[in-house]
């Protein structure tokens, strides 16, 4: 099959970048779009030219690496699947693919489909985690956590940091990735420990970092591809309720 | 030509002595400390963010060293930690069937083949139970019963339940675990991250290991980082056969740079083949991906008895098809270790039976157990991989059987270390699947993320403290000194010359013939004929990478073929010593089979009595022959037997 | 760990989007309560004019509704200045807009909540200027029983009052304030086209705005667990059809079938 692609190209942060249209033919149904990018990019290094800058690392969903917005949806047109995980086979012969990278102000660009997601990792510091050193720890089971609580927990920890939800949110909100945090520990009576800092730091935080707010679209947990539900937003508040009314 | 020569001096592991049970806790008495007013003296570098990379950076800055800790990806929770599927081994019994610290050191030790340290084997099966309890504390959401206590499952055929698992993301959820104890680190300003950095020097001065060489992966900019002792967690090099289960970006250049400053490699033919991954489509594809061990618990695999049957599975009757696993080895039938079953594929296959468009593939058939135990079970025990699998191939499990071949998917070998995780090169430091492991010539299910977690928690903060004692009056390194100047010059210029071949040829198609040629020659079996072929193929195909690969752009941006063009440059010389190392070794253990070494049915033929040794290899310059060190291999508790699965 | 986060109550974008959510969800309290005022307007004759008239009269001088009556415009205006700063605020977090966007996932409703807003602002203060301003301070009718008598705002037709300064006064004897005939100038905007117009095209505005809000508040609040929230998010598609169809009603039945009212 072939496809029209027209993929934004940009040096760097500083260039205000453009849509560059590229044709690529002879594709097979069963490649990944990542791997017909790959071929394309053979192609252009082959004939000199400077081939489209992507990331990705894992291949198989789970590392949250890859991360492109395709033709008006982050991770394409599939639901509850990472960009690695499209295959060709989810477009049509002769389509035309708009490929743009994820767009916030705190995402900047570091070169065409390459952004910068620190932003994330400067969250996490600020207070997505339990205040534990090592060998401190009791044995496993000295505190039994109800099964439900602890998928509940795990249901939000298999947030992958991609950032799809900052993608898909038209606040560019970065509630969705915080929330799956807040909630995960803060559903664990490790975790209780520290809630209130936590969730009042990581708020803040995120918001330094020039993230917009949470209106409640619901566009992130559809784009999520870990399917990281809105309730998770509701826990948060929840949380930013009482830790704001507990002094 | 000789291709190597052998050191007549035997390499000493320094373990400790005495009772196996009391080694560790004597030996970690007897190393010296460091007080915390001198460790706030003490840098150290950690390359590496995956499981073994965050613990460990993590638990030296809680320490209070100052820690410098290098990711190549944007983000440390990336590290390739996070695809480990199954689960995490660990001696607590809980489920009270008998498991025993003694128990799973007896069954790495033999699933290993014997061919690892019984004193490291140990140790790893005594710490395997802290780590379950620090991980807890972390907040990893491990799977749980009603009551609320901790599940387990069994695994890779050993006959107890000792995994513990978070669904089928137990790696991603204990490496959130030790990133976020590392962001936190990060937060208090005790650790210092440099994600999008890649390391591509070690700075050794005096002989002693004092700095890296790092290039900014956003900027192109090169950086000198010095620290009184540096540490490689830096992960395994299976994407030297290009496809593997291996993130597309994990890499050797860490480690094989550390080699040619002088730290030897531990046996690197070393290779882990899985049986279960979803098979190779098409000639563009860029990895391959793992389809758990644990399906084979309840799936059959067959080929068809007729050759190129152009019937769909679900067309070929009953009796004409070949359940080779069940037929070979009736006793343990589908659950045979991982590289007894890859071997048996590869052998149906080559006969001329394999299915599918490639005929490079078996078939797994759910179809007895739905009829058994019902769809809505098998699809509780299995849907998100039929889920993984339907994604990929488009067809569903549910109703034609998957087709599963052989991959690689993990690297025993890797740079030698002795029991207190330390290099050849003193103050260099190796954690994780980067060292040679405790995994022998096989790796068992499930034990990987306990040994990353193993050397990051609860070896390393403590045996690194014992060098460092040394340290206390060293003042911090000063990165001026002319060993940074070369090693920053030397990488300078390989980088410089990578970039003005300015050939014709993409580096991925270049590293896809390297992967081929050790796919064919250098995988699941191996002959010394094959081998001395691709080490002839290796120099041909590295002369043409040098003369006509095409890297484009400037090394003073982001520049990803630039980095991919490093690393295949140096998968080149890994896969020479790889081959060497399989040639060298004239016997059959774990997933390395050699043809000429086997039995008269087909299995591998361990040589106890010239090959219990650890080969470590020192380098000696490029396309110089290697020399082999020995480091015998003594088994006081688990006497070595051959292990039968018939 | 460290409280390391910005004090101040209303610092941070959830906290500002928590208040939203409270006025917003009182605002949808009112509506219920106008809203059920003014269905009393669709309540033929005579008994139905005195009932609609007492109701304005209680509504503008029971202390208790007075002081909720402030609340309530505190509230319009807060959910106002709140909903442009954090508009304003959500839209600079994207400086680069994308190409093509699909809007998968999210309702144009929840999309679009401040034109909405706007909307439905612009339709109050027509809204008020029409019937609040004109009532408080305007140039009012005041209510005549079928007798021909005037009313007290106690609601009895005093036979032979005048009216003077808006008190009645039978032989000089102040009878107390007069009733303001609040129906009578209902009945008449609602005669005129434009104005029934407005007044039933600005509910679709509304209808959406709470489509989406009245749940959301929910969810802002935390107020979301498991299942029951299905109930909620029922209850608020419900709330956004019926209450902006119940005011849409009125204009209309009075524009189309006055005689059904006499
Ligand atoms: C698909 C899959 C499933 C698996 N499932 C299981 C399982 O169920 N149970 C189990 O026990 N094991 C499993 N394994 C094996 C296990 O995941 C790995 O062996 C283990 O995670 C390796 O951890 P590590 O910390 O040593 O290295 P990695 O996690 O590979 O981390 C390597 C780190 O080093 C960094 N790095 C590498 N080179 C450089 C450089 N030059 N400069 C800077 N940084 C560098 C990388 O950025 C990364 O942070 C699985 C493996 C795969 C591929
Ligand atoms: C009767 C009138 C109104 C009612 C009942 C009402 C109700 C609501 C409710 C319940 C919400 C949801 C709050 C949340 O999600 O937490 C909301 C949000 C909003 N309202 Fe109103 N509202 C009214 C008038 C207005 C007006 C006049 C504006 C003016 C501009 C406005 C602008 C907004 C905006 C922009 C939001 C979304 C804010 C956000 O999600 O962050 N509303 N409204
Ligand atoms: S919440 Fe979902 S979309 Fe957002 S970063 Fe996590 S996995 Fe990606
Ligand atoms: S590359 Fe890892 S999730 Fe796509």
């Amino acid at each position: 099959m072939k496809v029209y692609l027209k993929v934004w190209r940009q040096r760097n942060a500083q260039d205000p970048g453009r849509f560059v249209d590229y044709t690529v033919d002879g594709i097979n149904p069963d490649m990944s779009f990542l791997e017909m990018l790959d071929v394309l990019n053979n192609r252009l290094i082959s004939q000199g030219e400077d081939p489209i800058a992507f990331d990705s690392d894992c291949r198989e969903g789970i590392c949250g690496t890859c991360g492109l917005y395709i033709n008006g949806r982050p991770h394409g047109p599939l639901p509850r699947a990472t960009t690695c995980q499209v295959h060709m086979r989810h477009f049509k012969d002769g389509e035309t693919i708009v490929i743009e990278p994820w767009r916030a102000k705190a995402f900047p660009v570091i070169k065409d489909l390459v952004v910068d997601r620190s932003a994330f990792d400067r969250i996490i510091q600020a207070g997505g985690y339990i205040s534990v050193n090592t060998g401190q720890a009791p044995d496993g089971n000295a505190i039994p956590i109800p099964k439900e609580d602890a998928s509940k927990a795990f249901d939000a920890a298999t947030c992958i940091g991609c950032g799809a939800c900052v993608a898909a949110c038209k606040n560019a909100s970065a509630m969705l990735f915080v929330a799956a945090k807040v909630a995960h520990l803060g559903r664990l009576p490790q975790g209780r420990i520290e809630a209130r800092e936590r969730v009042l730091n990581m708020l803040s935080q995120m918001e330094k970092e020039g993230f917009g707010g949470c209106t409640n679209t619901g566009a992130c947990e559809a784009e999520c591809p870990k399917g990281i539900s809105l309730e998770n937003i509701a826990f948060l508040n929840r949380e930013f309720i009482k830790a704001k009314i507990s002094f | 030509m000789t291709l190597y020569s052998i050191s007549d001096k035997k390499l000493d592991g320094k373990c400790p002595t005495g009772p196996i049970e009391k080694r560790w806790t004597q030996h970690k008495a007897s190393l010296r400390l460091v007080s915390p007013a001198n460790k706030r003296r003490l840098d150290v570098i950690v390359v590496g963010t995956g499981l073994a990379g965050s613990s460990a950076a993590a638990s030296l800055a809680e320490l209070g060293y100052n820690v410098k800790v290098f990711c190549y990806q944007d983000s440390a929770r990336r590290a390739h930690s996070i695809a480990a599927q199954g689960g995490i081994n660990a001696a607590k019994n809980y489920m009270n069937d008998g498991d025993s610290v003694f128990r799973l050191f007896y069954d790495t030790v033999k699933g290993g083949d014997y061919r690892a340290r019984e004193s490291n084997v140990y140790r790893l099966a005594e710490v395997s139970a802290n780590i379950i309890d620090q991980c807890v504390a972390q907040g990893v959401p491990f799977a749980r019963e009603y009551g609320g206590y901790l599940d387990n499952r069994s695994f890779g055929g050993v006959q107890v339940s000792r995994t513990f698992y978070a669904k089928g993301q137990t790696g991603q959820q204990l490496l959130l675990g030790a990133y976020q104890a590392l962001m936190r680190q990060v937060a208090r300003g005790q650790a210092v991250l440099y994600s999008s950095h890649e390391m591509l020097d070690l700075v050794v001065i005096d002989g002693k290991a004092r700095g890296i060489i790092a290039r900014n992966l956003i900027t192109g900019e090169l950086e000198r980082h010095g620290a009184h002792a540096v540490v490689l967690c830096t992960g395994g090099y299976g994407n030297v056969f290009f496809l593997s289960t291996n993130a597309k970006n994990s890499n050797a250049t860490a480690i094989w740079r550390a080699h040619r400053r002088g730290a030897f490699f531990g046996n690197p033919c070393f290779t882990q083949i899985h049986p279960t991954c979803i098979p190779v489509s098409g000639d563009y594809q860029s990895k391959l991906t793992l389809m758990s061990e644990s399906l084979r618990n309840d799936g059959r695999i067959w080929v068809p008895k007729k050759k190129d049957d152009p019937r769909k599975p679900t067309e070929i009757p009953e009796e004409e098809r070949d359940y080779y696993l069940e037929r070979r080895y009736p006793a343990f039938g589908n659950l045979v270790p991982r590289d007894v079953a890859s071997r048996a594929a590869k052998e149906r296959c080559d006969a001329g039976y394999g299915v599918g468009p490639s005929k490079m593939a078996v078939y797994l058939d759910f179809s007895d157990a739905i009829k058994r135990m019902g769809r809505a079970a098998i699809e509780a025990k299995y849907g998100n991989l039929f889920e993984i699998y339907q994604l990929i191939t488009d067809e569903n499990p549910y109703e034609t059987p998957m087709r599963i071949y052989p991959a690689v998917h993990y690297t025993m070998g890797g740079l030698w270390v002795d029991y207190n995780l330390m290099s050849t090169i003193p103050g260099l430091f190796v954690c994780g699947e980067a060292n040679f492991s405790d995994h022998g010539a096989n790796r068992l299910g499930a034990s990987a993320l306990m040994q990353g977690l193993a050397d990051g928690y609860f070896v390393l903060p403590y045996t690194i403290g014992d060098y460092l004692a040394d340290d206390i009056r060293t003042p911090k390194i000063d990165t001026r000194h002319e060993a940074f100047e070369e090693a920053e010059k030397s990488v300078n210029e390989r980088i410089e010359k990578l970039l003005s071949v300015r050939g014709k040829t993409p580096v991925d198609v270049l590293h896809r013939k390297l992967g081929l040629t050790m796919w064919d020659y250098c995988g699941m079996s191996r002959n010394a004929e094959g081998l001395k072929k691709a080490l002839q193929i290796i120099d041909d195909l590295e002369d043409e990478f040098w003369k006509d690969v095409a890297v484009p752009g400037t090394g003073k941006e982001w520049n990803r073929e630039l980095e991919k063009a490093g690393r295949v440059a140096d998968f080149f010389e890994l896969a020479r010593l790889m081959c060497l190392d399989a040639l060298h070794r004239e016997e059959s253990c774990g997933g390395h089979f050699r043809e000429e070494y086997q039995t008269e049915d087909g299995e591998a033929l361990r040589r106890d009595d010239l090959f219990s040794y650890v080969a470590a290899w020192e380098y000696t310059g490029h396309r110089q022959p290697p020399v082999l060190h020995k480091e015998d291999l003594i088994f006081e508790y688990c006497k070595p037997t051959v292990r039968s699965y018939k | 760990m460290e409280l390391r986060a910005q004090h101040g109550l209303l610092k941070s974008l959830v906290a500002k989007k928590i208040l939203m959510a409270l006025t917003g969800l009182f605002l949808c309290l009112f509506l219920v309560v106008h809203l059920s005022g003014n269905l009393q307007l669709l309540i033929p004759g005579y008994s139905g004019r005195l009932q609609f008239n007492s109701y304005a009269v209680f509504m503008t001088h029971f202390p208790l509704i007075k002081i909720i009556s402030y609340v309530l415009y505190l509230s319009i205006i807060i959910h106002v200045l709140d909903a442009l700063v954090l508009t304003i605020r959500n839209r600079r977090a994207r400086t680069v807009d994308y190409a093509v966007k699909s809007g998968y996932g999210s309702t144009f409703a929840s999309r679009n909540m401040g034109i909405l807003g706007s909307l439905i602002l612009i339709f109050l203060v027509l809204h008020l200027a029409n019937f609040w301003y004109k009532y408080k301070f305007g140039e009012m009718p005041y209510m005549v029983s079928p007798e021909g008598h005037y009313v007290s705002q106690k609601g009895e037709a005093i036979p032979g009052a005048v009216l003077k300064e808006g008190h009645l006064w039978v032989d000089g004897v102040d009878k107390g304030p007069a009733m303001k005939d609040l129906y009578e100038v209902v009945r008449l905007a609602f005669g005129q086209s434009w104005i029934v117009a407005i007044y039933v095209l600005s509910m679709i505005p509304l209808g959406y705005h709470l489509a989406h809000g009245f749940q959301s508040g929910f969810q802002t609040l935390g107020l979301r667990f498991g299942k029951a929230f299905s109930v909620i998010r029922v209850a608020g598609w419900l709330f956004a059809i019926i209450i902006p169809l119940g005011f849409a009603i009125i204009p209309l039945v009075f524009y189309f079938f006055p005689e059904k009212l006499n």
